[in-house]
């Protein structure tokens, strides 16, 4: 009978439809979506302070970075053109391609600025896509680290085996075209000695090159690419085989090559003996060797620089312009409503 | 017509059916997987990912890992899937809890208890009081004497009186052993979903009874979901089992609606679409080129002569798959999510709860909550929306004497009273009918009291108000009835009651007095169905003025009638009655034709008014939401005069001479048109005019118009922001729906009885109110709530709070992809167009589904306005209506938006990061780290206030990018491995992103101050006066400017959409239509028109108060 009693009657009694007159909502500041709030508004005031604090931390910022970029001191000589023979692209290819011409190239170079130790020595390629989807992907992870997973080629393509079919270590086309060309650096008649070791990522070293793994059936192909490797040096200490694996993002790129542990003095010539032995002439790419030293931010690059002081100039533009607005016309706040 | 055969009690024939088991479960777990994958896999969407999921697994192709989108497409569908699951199963519990039920049922003569999943067609099913009917049954017991039950139907049609069952003439008086040994045949219909009719005949075989074939309808069953009230005992047979009831026949998945909103995001989609088709097919074009002209010459890449035939394509489905992310697969989860919290937050809303009846509001659909802010249209039922659907007898009018008229309570007419103490027969008889004539059913309550359980409101107040005049309706058993009047007790026998239907528009009953033995047809029925029944030369004037005069008091009317029946006149019709009741073929029709055949001649005594207050705040809430630029129509069954009255009361339409009224009326097509052309042109002269302009039709008129002159009409409906419809027919209701509709705009139906469910199921949006007429218009509802002035506040904060929400998420969602995409495609131009991605599958992955998603979620917190601006301030809904916040050029600004932001990150990351230090994971993950930080930072500037969720979410996310980031570059394995930890001790990382940032952010904040502040949008002069304490008094000033620009521009706006060209004169006839046509431009709209300035310089002054 409770049900009945429930039930409309005579118009008096006001009836929830049974389902509901328990679901009464529970009082929350959520639920009733009253949760305290802050709601800023862009009042002149605050856009205008907001600029002006960019611009105050900007030039400063500007500032620092183009003075480390300006310490930095940089000699970048672009070898590829000087170091061939032959006029026409067909001519310096087959230059290059040929085993019994002589690669080696001298040049020198003048310090323009006192440089301190230590000096690093990189190698640039111009309009060289290591990004390329069909060379990016070609290599295998696991068998570069991994001594039991030496016969693991997949995604190696087309660099997978030999001819014969025997599996190429490391295996792809990155490691294949491996750069070849190597400097010898004198000043005068002393020997400027590179040290290379050091000059890949110790990360890399460790963990993503097998000390156990060794080259084998490399450049053996019917091709030759890059450079050949040593098949009694682990792969964890071919250093410019790790460099070069660490492929880089743009067409445009520098390689550390080694580092010369020795400070230079201004107007000091320094010799370079180059082996132009890699193919940049088929796909007219620049190659160039530089030599760096470094400061907090890197390398020379006045981009940072430049950038932070035209913001921070724009910043401080904007702010006056926005206070300047306001104070003279502040009645024409809202006016075109 | 196809038929089924119940044979009663008989074992052999019982397998031709279903058994009883219901199942609502749409899936079983061996369907589970491939029909839910099925389903999901209808959407077009998920096609598409699909496709480039499988895509992804050529290795040639594929830029990036395919975990990056099967990972995304598997947890978007295991989501779907486990609520599905999930509901599914709990279908299935009830499911099983219900079948799994004891019940009696009659076997080999004996009663047995059985579950209830066994019961077959045929079986008889005895059932004991408050008992739940397990499927429908065709009554053949009772334990009353009279052969009647009482039944409670909520559950199937949401009304709360009890109903009663009465038993087949041929099964009365059977004892129950009798009933245990029954046989016979019930030949009915199939199944149908009709829970009003049933349609059959039953034959008792032998010994029972002779082979009289006795018709059934829908009273005498006892359908599945309803309980047995105040009867011991009741017996059936079934007829429908299982899944094949009534009930079960009724339940479907109603059709999905889809918002504006959602169409909108479609649209943009399919364009994304296309402009990603343009993209690739531009890259694959370029990529084939540089390939064949450039790659060559590169050895290292080793390409070979000749390649494969689909050489060709390679380069294409690359940047396909590398595109892909340009439609974010997030964007339906994260609707999805934010949709439920936006019905979340209306059910649980305090102040939309209804202390009264203690109803909460409810959304039951979860998905539409932005159309609710984009509401053009509101079509509202009056009886029980605008008014309480509380009817109190005010007034009657009993053979020309008005009793009520001086105190406005014929209940304390002294006159009345009088009268019926004085045995006036008049009286006695008006009375009589008041307390007879009607399907009321007295409930004696424990304390003795008497009840009354009425379906209708009016004949509830009728037979109260006979009680209060001493003539009390005391039980209703069966077909005899007892009526104690001043102490005496009266018995009628009721021979026959004629029914009530919407095309009679009256009921009678027929009954015999049981002391004379006289025959009496009483009647009652709208004024229009019973005044010309009058027996020729009756004056019916005195009633017509009556009617006349209680409309327009906006009361309810019915007038009475009666006359007395000869015993052989009654008898033949009464043969003729029950033929036309057995018919299983039109049965409808033939009763109505039957009826006629006697409701004739009748002597009409008098007119009763009864009242229906209005309810609270109706008046506010409509003129609020008329001020946000909503048009309301108002569709009633009630009469003219009545609908007129109570529009006046509602602010509806504005008395004279604000406000005029223009008359379709008409009895012929000829006059209909010609009405309607008048008032067309009316409408158009005095469009100009500041009038408030109304159009009132009625259903006769309604009727020809809908099926000749649509095309005008429609052109009507178009210029007229009010209108009133009476007598309109459920069906016309859902009509003008449909009409509506049919010029997009955005139509709302609102109502709250079983004749508006066909408007509300047809319209946008459908909103019940949990009403006294039940709950049916509310389980059809989309949104159901308990007072018509919620109204107000579902529209205008819930609305209009989601529409700006998903608004904001669903560009931002396209935003961010676009974002990543377009970074994308500029590193392509670095990479030999070779389609690289530069980022890697993991951070691909986390970036879509997770950096980028959980932040903007918070937007379901966000609020433009508080809730007390908007409602002061409903102008603003303007916005909304118009989609000011989500249409192709704010999409055309994101995109933009995003394609700055690419070219900022890219641009700054390659210089950056050049030379030495251009390491392709080192170079990828500082773009990446740009975009997070970005993505972040616009978030925080679109979002108009923040609580302690965004901030948990926005910065949240940013260190659990870096977290993740940094656990993961300490995996050895990970191609990221030492990578994070490079690069967050470089200062130039930090230095690098803070720049992204600043140059990324500056112009858009610039941008955002100078709009903000010197090319204001009505909402950003709201922010600045809520934030500024400024006099209320100012704002007000402010509001009523808001109102003056607004009300041009919103009408305009609705008027601008439509684009056929039939009306485009219209458009150009406007004055203010030239200079507004030019095209909806996102945030000019409001630029002052020259004539404007005057009206301006009142609102500077308040400006300037405003931002000092």
């Amino acid at each position: 009978m409770n049900n009945s009693a429930a039930s409309t009657s005579s118009g008096s009694g006001d009836v929830p439809a049974p389902r509901r007159n328990s679901n009464r909502p529970k009082y929350s500041r959520f639920t009733q979506q009253e949760l305290p709030a802050c709601k800023p508004i862009l009042t002149p005031r605050w856009v205008i302070t907001v600029f002006t604090l960019i611009g105050v931390i900007f030039v400063p910022i500007g500032v620092a970075a183009l003075m480390a970029s300006n310490k930095v001191v940089e000699i970048v000589y672009r070898y590829d053109a000087v170091c061939i023979h032959g006029n026409t692209k067909d001519e310096k290819v087959a230059y290059i391609q040929n085993a019994n011409t002589s690669k080696t190239c001298i040049i020198t170079l003048t310090v323009p600025k006192d440089m301190d130790q230590p000096i690093y020595v990189y190698y640039q390629l111009d309009n060289f896509y290591q990004n390329h989807r069909r060379y990016v992907k070609s290599r295998n992870d696991a068998q570069l680290k991994d001594s039991d997973k030496a016969n693991d080629t997949s995604g190696c393509d087309p660099e997978k085996t030999t001819p014969d079919g025997s599996p190429i270590l490391p295996c792809g086309l990155i490691a294949w075209s491996l750069f070849n060309d190597t400097y010898s650096f004198s000043i005068g008649n002393q020997n400027l000695t590179v040290n290379k070791v050091g000059i890949s990522w110790k990360s890399d070293r460790d963990h993503k090159f097998g000390d156990n793994v060794f080259p084998r059936n490399f450049q053996n192909g019917t091709m030759k690419g890059g450079a050949s490797l040593n098949e009694s040096i682990p792969l964890s200490q071919q250093e410019d085989l790790i460099v070069w694996m660490r492929t880089a993002a743009l067409p445009t790129f520098r390689k550390p090559y080694g580092k010369i542990e020795q400070n230079l003095r201004v107007n000091e010539t320094i010799t370079v003996i180059i082996q132009n032995y890699y193919n940049t002439y088929s796909f007219s790419g620049k190659k160039k060797l530089v030599l760096s030293t470094s400061s907090w931010l890197g390398g020379k690059n006045d981009f940072t620089g430049i950038a932070y002081l035209t913001i921070g100039g724009l910043c401080f533009f904007l702010a006056t312009a926005f206070t300047v607005v306001y104070l003279v016309k502040p009645r024409y706040v809202l006016l075109q409503i | 017509m196809m038929k089924r055969f119940v044979y009663i009690n008989d074992d052999s024939s019982q397998n031709l059916y279903c058994d009883n088991r219901i199942s609502n479960r749409k899936y079983t777990i061996l369907n589970f997987l491939p029909k839910n994958l099925w389903e999901q896999f209808r959407r077009f969407m998920n096609q598409y990912f699909l496709l480039i999921a499988c895509l992804q697994l050529w290795s040639l192709i594929t830029p990036v890992n395919p975990a990056s989108t099967w990972g995304p497409l598997i947890i978007i569908f295991a989501v779907s899937a486990t609520k599905e699951a999930w509901d599914d199963y709990n279908r299935y519990l009830s499911d099983k809890q219900a079948n799994e039920k004891e019940v009696w049922v009659v076997k080999d003569g004996i009663r047995k208890h059985i579950k209830a999943q066994d019961i077959h067609v045929g079986n008889i099913v005895w059932l004991r009081e408050n008992d739940e009917v397990p499927c429908d049954l065709v009554l053949i017991g009772t334990s009353e004497p009279q052969g009647i039950c009482y039944v409670e139907t909520a559950a199937l049609d949401g009304e709360t009186d009890l109903k009663t069952r009465v038993l087949p003439s041929s099964c009365i008086g059977l004892t129950p052993e009798q009933l245990h040994k029954i046989k016979g045949v019930i030949e009915c219909p199939n199944p149908d979903k009709d829970i009003r009719r049933f349609d059959s005949n039953m034959r008792l075989f032998p010994p029972f009874i002779d082979n009289d074939l006795c018709p059934l309808t829908i009273d005498n069953t006892l359908l599945q979901s309803c309980y047995l009230r105040n009867t011991e005992w009741a017996c059936g047979v079934a007829v429908y089992t299982g899944n094949e009831t009534k009930l079960g026949m009724s339940r479907g998945v109603p059709e999905p609606k889809l918002t504006a909103v959602d169409a909108m995001i479609d649209k943009l989609t399919g364009a994304i679409f296309l402009f990603q088709i343009v993209v690739v097919i531009v890259l694959g074009f370029a990529g084939n080129i540089w390939k064949d002209t450039e790659a060559r010459k590169q050895w290292y890449a080793q390409y070979p002569e000749d390649g494969p035939w689909y050489e060709l394509l390679v380069i294409p489905l690359r940047f396909e798959l590398l595109c892909s992310i340009m439609i974010p697969i997030s964007l339906k989860v994260s609707l999805d999510l934010v949709k439920s919290i936006y019905a979340k937050f209306i059910d649980w809303d305090e102040e939309m709860y209804d202390h009264e009846t203690m109803t909460a509001p409810h959304a039951a659909n979860t998905a539409i909550s932005e159309d609710l802010g984009q509401v053009e249209y509101i079509l509202t039922d009056k009886t029980g929306t605008l008014t309480e659907n509380k009817m109190s007898f005010r007034r009657c009018c009993i053979n020309g004497t008005f009793y009520g008229n001086e105190s406005g309570d014929a209940l304390k007419d002294v006159e009345l009273l009088n009268a019926v103490i004085n045995n006036v027969p008049d009286v006695i008889r008006f009375l009589t009918i008041m307390t007879i004539c009607n399907t009321v059913v007295p409930v004696r309550s424990m304390s003795g009291n008497i009840l009354y359980k009425a379906q209708s409101q009016d004949e509830d107040a009728l037979v109260n108000a006979a009680a209060r005049l001493h003539m009390v309706l005391i039980s209703k058993n069966g077909n005899s009835l007892e009526i104690n009047f001043n102490g005496k007790l009266i018995h009628y026998e009721i021979l026959d009651t004629l029914e009530f239907t919407s095309e009679r528009k009256r009921m009678s009953v027929v009954v015999k007095d049981s002391e004379d033995g006289k025959i009496l047809l009483l009647s009652k029925g709208a004024d229009e169905a019973i005044l010309p029944l009058s027996y020729a030369g009756q004056q019916i004037r005195p009633f017509v003025d009556a009617v006349d005069q209680y409309a327009q008091l906006g009361l309810r009317t019915l007038c009475l009638g009666w006359r007395e029946l000869k015993d052989d006149e009654y008898k033949d019709w009464s043969q003729a009655f029950k033929e036309a009741r057995s018919t299983l073929v039109n049965r409808e029709w033939k009763l109505d034709e039957v009826c006629q055949r006697l409701e004739h001649d009748l002597e009409v005594i008098g007119v009763t008014a009864v009242e229906d207050q209005l309810q609270d705040g109706v008046p506010e809430t409509i003129e609020t939401l008329r001020k946000a630029g909503i048009n309301f129509w108002m569709l009633t069954g009630d009469k003219q005069k009545t609908a007129i009255q109570i529009a006046l009361l509602c602010n509806f339409i504005s008395s004279e001479p604000r406000g005029q009224l223009l008359f379709i009326n008409g009895k012929t097509e000829d006059e209909v048109l010609r009405s309607l052309e008048r008032v067309l042109l009316t409408m158009k002269i005095t469009s100009s005019e500041p009038k408030d302009l109304a159009f009132v039709v009625d259903g006769w008129a309604l009727e020809i118009i809908l099926k000749q002159y649509r095309s005008v009409f429609t052109e009507l409906a178009i210029l007229s922001r009010t209108a009133i419809c009476c007598r309109v027919t459920p069906s016309q209701k859902a009509q003008l729906v449909e009409l509506l509709k049919s010029c997009d705009y955005r139509t709302l139906a609102i109502g709250d009885g079983g004749n508006d469910v066909r408007m509300i199921q047809n319209a946008d949006i459908g909103v019940g109110i949990s009403g006294r007429e039940g709950l049916q218009a509310a389980r059809a509802a989309d949104y159901s709530i308990g007072k018509f002035r919620f109204l107000k506040r579902l529209i205008l904060v819930h609305g209009r709070y989601s529409y700006n929400r998903t608004a904001f998420l669903s560009q931002y969602s396209f935003y961010k992809s676009l974002l990543i995409c377009f970074i994308q495609i500029f590193f392509s131009f670095f990479s030999g167009v070779s389609g690289t991605s530069l980022f890697n599958s993991i951070s691909l992955m986390a970036y879509n589904v997770f950096y980028t998603s959980v932040p903007v979620l918070t937007v379901v917190l966000d609020k433009d306005l508080t809730e007390k601006t908007v409602m002061q301030n409903p102008q603003i809904l303007f916005y909304c209506q118009a989609g000011r916040l989500l249409n192709p050029s704010t999409f055309a600004g994101w995109f933009g938006r995003s394609l700055y932001h690419a070219l900022v990150v890219f641009l700054i990351t390659v210089h950056a990061y050049a030379d030495e230090k251009s390491e392709m994971e080192q170079l990828s993950m500082v773009a990446l780290s740009g975009c997070i930080w970005l993505q972040a930072f616009v978030v925080t500037i679109e979002m108009n206030s923040f609580t302690i969720f965004h901030h948990l979410a926005i910065w949240g996310n940013l260190l659990c990018f870096y977290g993740l980031n940094l656990m993961i570059s300490a995996i050895p394995s990970a191609g990221l491995y030492t990578i994070m930890f490079r690069l967050c001790r470089q200062p130039s990382y930090w230095i690098t992103l803070f720049l992204i940032t600043v140059v990324g952010m500056g112009p858009v904040l610039a941008l955002k101050y100078f709009r903000y502040t010197y090319r204001s949008s009505a909402i950003n002069i709201l922010q600045q006066a809520e934030r500024s304490r400024v006099a209320t008094f100012s704002i007000r000033d402010l509001d009523s400017q808001l109102k003056s620009i607004e009300k041009d521009v919103g009408s305009l706006a609705s008027r601008n959409k439509f684009k056929s060209s039939v009306y485009e004169p219209l458009i150009t006839d406007s004055p203010t239509a030239t200079r507004r046509a030019v095209g909806p431009s996102a945030f000019d709209f409001l630029q002052p028109a020259q004539s404007r300035d005057d009206q301006n310089a009142g609102l500077l002054e308040i400006v300037c108060m405003l931002t000092e």
